[in-house]
Order: C-alpha cells, then structure tokens, then sequence
C-alpha cells in the first residue's frame, strides 16, 4: 500500500507539473496570437460579399459552409434517392457542411463511411448506378488521389464505355480545396488540372457563398459525375445574404465580374477575392481597367466568355492557387493565345504557385498574391 | 497580450489547485474501496472496455493466432462427387429437367463459342478474347439462383451468367466483333459485354473497381426497398486490390445486400495463389469484416446453385453482404494475349480438363437420370456450333459504328467543345479519305 501511495504521489506531482507546462505554453500562445508569428494565418485577401438580384427572392445571411448546408438540405429534400456519405459527416463534418442534416433525414440518408477515399467514390459510383443520387465527401482534396482510380477510370468513362447503358451522373464528390493559411502539403493542394485532362467528367469550383449553393445544385442535378471543390478558406470568412429558394447556376459558363477595357484577369475560387484587389490597384495605381472573370467550371470550360474578352482587351492575366507547370492557367493560355492571336498584344501572364510541394511556414511566399499579380498586371501593360 | 495573460493567470492557478483537490479525494475513494471491498475480482477481473473490440475477454496465455490453425481452415462445400453422383440426397436441388438441361446445352454453348471466338483472334479476326473454360460452373449455377432484377457486377469471365439471362450469340459476337449492333458502340476491348435489360453492368479492364461500386448500388437498391441484391463477381487476384478490401469493409459497415462471389481459379495471368496471398485463401477474410463467408465446389453447379441462394435470401432478407469463394481452376490461358504453357504444367492443365470439369460432371448427372445419351450430345454440339457460326458470320460482315459514336456519351449532352471536335475530325477525314478506313464504317 505504500507502494501505491508513492505511484500516486508520483502521479498528482506531475499531473501539476503537466498544468504548469499547460500554463506556459497558453503564455507563449497568447503572446504568438498577437505577434508577426502568425502572419500566415491571416488571409491574403478580403472578401467581399455580392448582391443576388432581388428577383431571386428572399435571402439568408449564411457563410460558405452554411450554403452548402442549404444546398445539400434541398438537395435531400427534393430528391428522395439523395444520400449524403464520407468520413466524418454525420456529426456535421469537420468542417460543419453537413450540420443537422442527419437529424432532419434520416441516418441511412446522411451517414459516416470507413475511412477509405477509393471505397468513398467507389461506393458513390454504384448508387449512383443503381439510379440514385450520391453526394460523397473527401474530407481534403488532397486525400482525393487514392480515389483517382475510381474518378478517372470508373465515374468518368462510365457512361461513354457502356454505349449509354449504364452512367453515374447521379454523382457528386465535394472535396475542401485550397490554401487554407497553415495547411502546408496536405490540407493546402488545388489540384482541379489533374481532373480537368479527364474527359467524362465535370470540375466546378464556387468563390462565394451564393454560387456556391447554385453551382452545387447544379452540381447535383447535373446528369454527369461532378468534382466539387470548395474554397476551403471561406467556409467561415465568406458571408454573404443568400437566396434561400431553391436555384441553380449554370456549369460550363463563367461570369464576368467586373467589365474592363485594359486587361482580362481569369481566375477561380479564393484567387477570384484576390483579383479583385489586384483589379482594384491597377485602377488606382496604373489606371488601369481590368475585366475580371471568374472561371467557375474547369471542365468542360467556358472557352467563349474568356476568348470574347481577351479579344476587346487583348491582355491575359491567368492566376491561380496550384502550381504552375501542368496547371489549368497552361490551357487556357494555349487557347487563347490560338484563338486570339491577332488580338493579344502582350504575352499572357501566368501568376501560379510555384513549382513546388505546397509549404508550411513559407505559404506568404507561394501563393499567387495581389502583389505578384500586380507586379505581372504593371509587367504586361507596359510590354 | 499583457490583458490576456493577467486573465488567463488567475484561471490557470485555480485550475491547478481545483485539479490537485479531485486528483486527492478520487486517490483516497479508490484506496478506500480497496481496503474495504472483500474481493478483489470486480475490479480486477473485468472484461475489457476498449470501444474497438467490445466483445472480447482478457487472457493471461501469451498466444498468437495462428492462421495455419487447422480448426479455421474453410471446407468446400459440395453437393455431388467427381462422377456427378450426389453425396446427400437433401442436398440436391431437385431442379427441373428442362432447367438442368438448359443449363447443360447454355455451358457447352458458352464452349463452342469460346474455341471458335478464341481461334477467330488467333486468325486475326476480332482483337483480343478471354475463355471461361472450367469455370462454366460457377456461371450457370450462381446466374441460376439469382432473380433477373439482382443487379450483376462482373470482372470479365463471367459470360455464362449474360448467356444465362438471355445474352444472345448475336449480343456477344456483336460486342466482340465491335460492329454498329454493339450496345457498347464498339467503343470497348472484345469480352467487355453488358446490358440494361439484362440488369448486367458493363464490365471494364479496371480490376476490382465494381466491387466498392457493387457495395453502393446494393445500399441503394436497399433503399429503394425493391428486395433486390448486386452480384459482385471477382477474381481471386482482384481480391488484393484496395477496392476489395474497401468493398468488404463499406458493404459491412453499411449493411448492403450484396453477394461478392470470388472465382478463386488459381492464376492471376501467371501468378499462382500462394504469391498472391498466404491466408486461407479469399473466404477466411469475411470473418475479419464481419461477413458470412463460405467456400464452395466451383466445378459442382448444384453446390453453387445451393449456396448462391442461400447467400442471395441472407443478403436480401437480413440486409447483409455474403462471401462466396467457389474454388476452380482456369483451364484455358488467361486471354488470347497470354500461353499459360510457360508458367504451369500441361498435365496439371490437363487434370482439370480431363478428370474433374463442370460440364462433364453435369452430364454424369444427367445421364445417371436418363435425361442426356451419346445421340444428343452429338446432335447438340453440331446445333451449337451451327448457331455460333451463324451469329459468327453475322456479326462480322457488319459495318463498324459511324465516326460520331467517337464523340458522343462522353458526357450525356454533346458537348460545344466535343462539337467543334468532332467537325474537326470529320474535316479532317474528308481531305484524307484514303487515310482511313471510312468504307467500314457507317455513314454518321
């Protein structure tokens, strides 16, 4: 017995010993917090919420994570085959995109999987097969390689390989994409120019919360698999008031955000906010103005919005989150630059992420930001 | 930040002093009870708690589970010998003679259009040809035992089964022969059959890939409350793809009415069984996901058809998946792009062709019931053969399909971008038309 007094004194001294650490390290915290230490948890960018068009109806303050949660609600409700599947999503998702829903539906409408991303699509597939919809999740679109197989293989050529016998158009894989601050290589990955070389499926990335709950209705209830990526820095930072009537936007067609005369900028996703300030910049520092568009579909892409536009404008600034070699950015360049050859008076700008694995503690430096794009903005206007 | 910490300090050093008290007066409970209780055993001798494995106890012996145990070793079921005689009469099915012999004539259907489709790739006729020589069995008693609206997933060597549902010659030669008839469009490598009416899912090359898929259309037909299951047919190589494992786990963890039925033959083109895995082959995993798992007589139709429908009523009515191993041998060479000469013996082929084959069994079964003779048999493979090479025949005088069937169904509509592709192309084809082969196919 003494014995065991002694292990318990051992044991309550370093339980205190455990809360002094606890203090000093909630010290240092509360000191980094305010520190430069931190900068890459700030964002790169300010978003700034857009207006529906009163026609849409009435609206709903939401964040992007809430819209999608709408979108997935009407989902669910207006189509009764609708199941919703990946790791983590009956709670709510760690990123809170499913909260409620389970409740409201039912656990064999909204359920949690094994932990396997090639199972999750794989799984997705067949639903949708068997003539229902399936609304899969990858919890990162990093951790959507080991399902690739399934994606490029299986969902894309499924329909084309059966002569229309058989298709998964009733599936749709979300996936959080993008730089996130602190995410380094794996929770950080845009990796849409992987699917955008493979036919048979669609690649849709929103920038708001109110496309995000259009384009991924549409997404839902287009008769061809989607990937669905979402900016995963806005989840929280983007507020918007969003129609809360059922409404789809349309895939394949981008929008033309700001009209410009000078220059086009092309992007999508969280780099859209990011141009927008560099368009800002060029109209007071340079003069300058911009045409800003806002991809949305990577695949099949809206070669026409962006060709019209390079023609009035005849600058191109493509910028984007993912690295530079092999990126969308190169496709749409080649595109442009052979339909609008007469047009362009400059060489089309590329401001990406650098050829590298995505960083940690260097993400200020990887990342496409207004002052990269600016710098290339002053460099293409002054060629 | 010097606000911050002047809060956090007084919280903090109460936490500690709060913490220590409990910390304290928990110690002094425990070591009460201890003193005070008369047995030790509630507190020692507890099951465990640990949420992973709720089920098991604790043991003192330091003992490894032994795969090699032969107490888990999986028997093969088996309903008639090598002879085709039945071992235990309550396990025949009794099935009708019409059926029996259907089934007979559609094997040895599914035969004669194998050797001459199998000659017309070595002719240079068709591209490519898989056999499904010595495991007819495993098609026609599985197939047998199904409803038409369980819904088929397949690898590759599973024809007997569309034969089975009504896939004519003229379906399959059409596919092989890639012509304007094929329901694929010719877009897909010879043997890549599938059909809608049929409820038989268009197969690809992608090894195991219809498995984790065969999980979610069987959770889906769950919901849809229609009291149909998937047939998931693979073999034993597929098997150690990530997707079988993901499929068995998804399907148990989802409770899916789903049949993975392995044709366990003993190749994987040239990989033999014992380098493809060191278990008790592809049955003794159902176990670890949790499934009802058996092993049957591949070359026994009747063992197949016995345990395809027991495992079709558990998974229908209990909404649960079933493993089926039928154990088999591949007779023939993997596909016409392989001699299997090279890696097995011709006596070990020739074993399985001569003494212990899944037609020859049925046929002693049938002739031991007086229902097949020397006379019909000779008559039957002169018909069969007629048909096939009617179909044969057929099918290859028939135009390919017309070049747009290259750009469509790519995505449901037809796309603008895969529109001006196709303009291109055909552009294309109109100033170069002695550069293609334009006479064999049909106009668009």
């Amino acid at each position: 017995m003494a014995a065991t007094t002694c292990r318990l004194r051992t044991l309550l001294q370093s339980t205190i010993l455990l809360k002094k650490s606890t203090n000093s390290f909630l010290k240092n915290t509360s000191k980094a917090i305010s520190s430069p230490g931190l900068y890459r948890c700030r964002s790169t960018f300010t978003f700034v919420p857009e207006k529906a068009p009163p026609s849409e109806g009435e609206t709903k303050k939401m964040n992007f994570f809430q819209a999608l949660t709408d979108a997935m609600d009407i989902a669910l409700d207006t189509d009764p085959t609708t199941v919703i599947f990946g790791e983590d999503v009956a709670f709510g998702g760690v990123f809170r995109c499913t909260v409620g829903l389970r409740e409201k539906y039912g656990k064999d409408r909204v359920f949690n999987t094994p932990l396997s991303e090639q199972g999750i699509v794989g799984f997705g597939i067949g639903v949708a097969a068997a003539g229902s919809t399936a609304i899969a999740e990858i919890q990162f679109a990093d951790y959507i390689f080991p399902a690739f197989d399934q994606l490029v293989n299986e969902a894309a050529k499924f329909r084309y390989r059966s002569g229309n016998l058989f298709d998964c158009g009733g599936l749709t894989v979300r996936a959080p994409c993008g730089a996130v601050g602190h995410g380094a290589h794996y929770h950080s990955q845009s990796v849409e120019s992987f699917f955008a070389h493979v036919p048979g499926v669609k690649v849709v990335i929103p920038r708001s919360p109110i496309q995000a709950k259009g384009l991924l209705l549409a997404s839902v209830r287009d008769p061809n698999p989607v990937v669905f990526f979402e900016p995963k820095i806005l989840y929280r930072q983007a507020v918007e008031d969003v129609p809360v009537k059922d409404y789809s936007l349309p895939l394949s067609e981008a929008e033309v955000l700001e009209k410009g005369s000078d220059l086009t900028l092309v992007g999508w996703g969280t780099q859209i906010h990011v141009l927008r300030e560099v368009s800002k910049l060029a109209k007071e520092q340079l003069g300058v103005s911009c045409e800003l568009i806002d991809l949305r579909t990577i695949l099949p892409w809206d070669k026409d919005t962006v060709c019209q536009s390079v023609e009035k404008t005849g600058r191109l600034l493509i910028a984007h989150e993912a690295c530079h070699t092999g990126g969308f950015g190169g496709e749409i360049a080649s595109t442009v630059q052979d339909r609008c050859f007469l047009s362009l008076e400059a060489p089309i700008q590329r401001v990406c992420g650098w050829d590298t694995p995505f960083p940690h503690i260097l993400e200020p430096f990887y990342l496409p930001d207004k002052w990269r794009c600016f710098e290339a903005v002053k460099k293409v206007i002054s060629f | 930040m010097a606000s911050t910490t002047w809060l956090l300090r007084p919280l903090v050093h109460r936490n500690v002093a709060q913490i220590a008290r409990q910390r304290w007066f928990t110690c002094i409970k425990t070591l009460t009870r201890f003193i005070s209780s008369d047995s030790t055993e509630n507190i020692f001798k507890d099951k465990p708690r640990y949420p992973g494995a709720m089920n098991c106890s604790f043991t003192e012996k330091l003992e490894f589970v032994d795969p090699m145990d032969p107490q888990g070793i999986i028997p093969v079921y088996r309903v008639m010998d090598r002879q085709g005689k039945i071992i235990i009469d309550s396990h025949d099915p009794k099935l009708p003679e019409g059926t029996i012999v259907d089934m007979y004539k559609k094997m040895t259907l599914l035969n004669t259009m194998d050797r001459i489709l199998y000659e017309s790739q070595r002719q240079g006729r068709i591209s490519f040809y898989m056999t499904n020589y010595g495991e007819e069995a495993t098609h026609f008693g599985s197939a047998a035992a199904l409803e038409m609206e369980d819904l088929i997933m397949g690898q590759y060597r599973e024809a007997g089964v569309l034969m089975w549902r009504g896939f004519t010659l003229a379906d399959f030669m059409n596919q092989c022969y890639a012509n304007q008839h094929d329901a694929g469009k010719g877009r897909q490598m010879p043997v890549h059959y599938g059909s809608k009416e049929l409820n038989f899912v268009t197969i690809s090359s992608t090894l195991a890939t219809q498995m984790p898929q065969a999980s979610g259309a069987a959770y889906a037909l769950k919901r849809q409350g229609k009291g149909n299951c998937v047939m998931c047919y693979f073999g034993d190589g597929a098997a150690s793809e990530g997707d079988a494992h993901s499929a068995f786990n998804f399907a148990a963890t989802l409770d899916a009415p789903v049949i993975f039925f392995c044709r366990n033959n003993g190749y994987a083109i040239s990989t033999p069984t014992r380098e493809q895995y060191r278990g008790d082959g592809i049955a003794c995993r159902g176990r670890s996901y949790g499934m009802l798992a058996i092993r049957v007589d591949g070359n026994d139709i009747f063992a197949v058809y016995n345990v395809t429908k027991k495992a079709r009523e558990i998974a229908v009515n209990e909404n649960r998946p079933v493993l089926v191993e039928a154990m088999t041998y591949r007779i023939g060479h993997h596909s016409t792009s392989d001699d299997s000469s090279v890696y097995r013996s011709l006596k070990e082929v020739n074993y399985w062709d001569k003494e212990d084959h899944p037609i020859s069994r049925l046929r002693y079964y049938m002739e031991d019931k007086g229902w097949w003779d020397q006379d019909q048999e000779q008559q039957w493979k002169k018909e069969a053969r007629l048909q096939v090479m009617q179909a044969f025949a057929d099918a290859e005088k028939a135009l390919k399909p017309p070049v747009k069937e290259l750009f469509l169904d790519v995505y449901k509509e037809f796309t603008p971008h895969l529109q001006e592709q196709y303009k291109e192309c055909v552009d294309h084809v109109a100033k170069y038309p002695h550069e293609y082969p334009t006479e064999l196919h049909a106009k668009d």
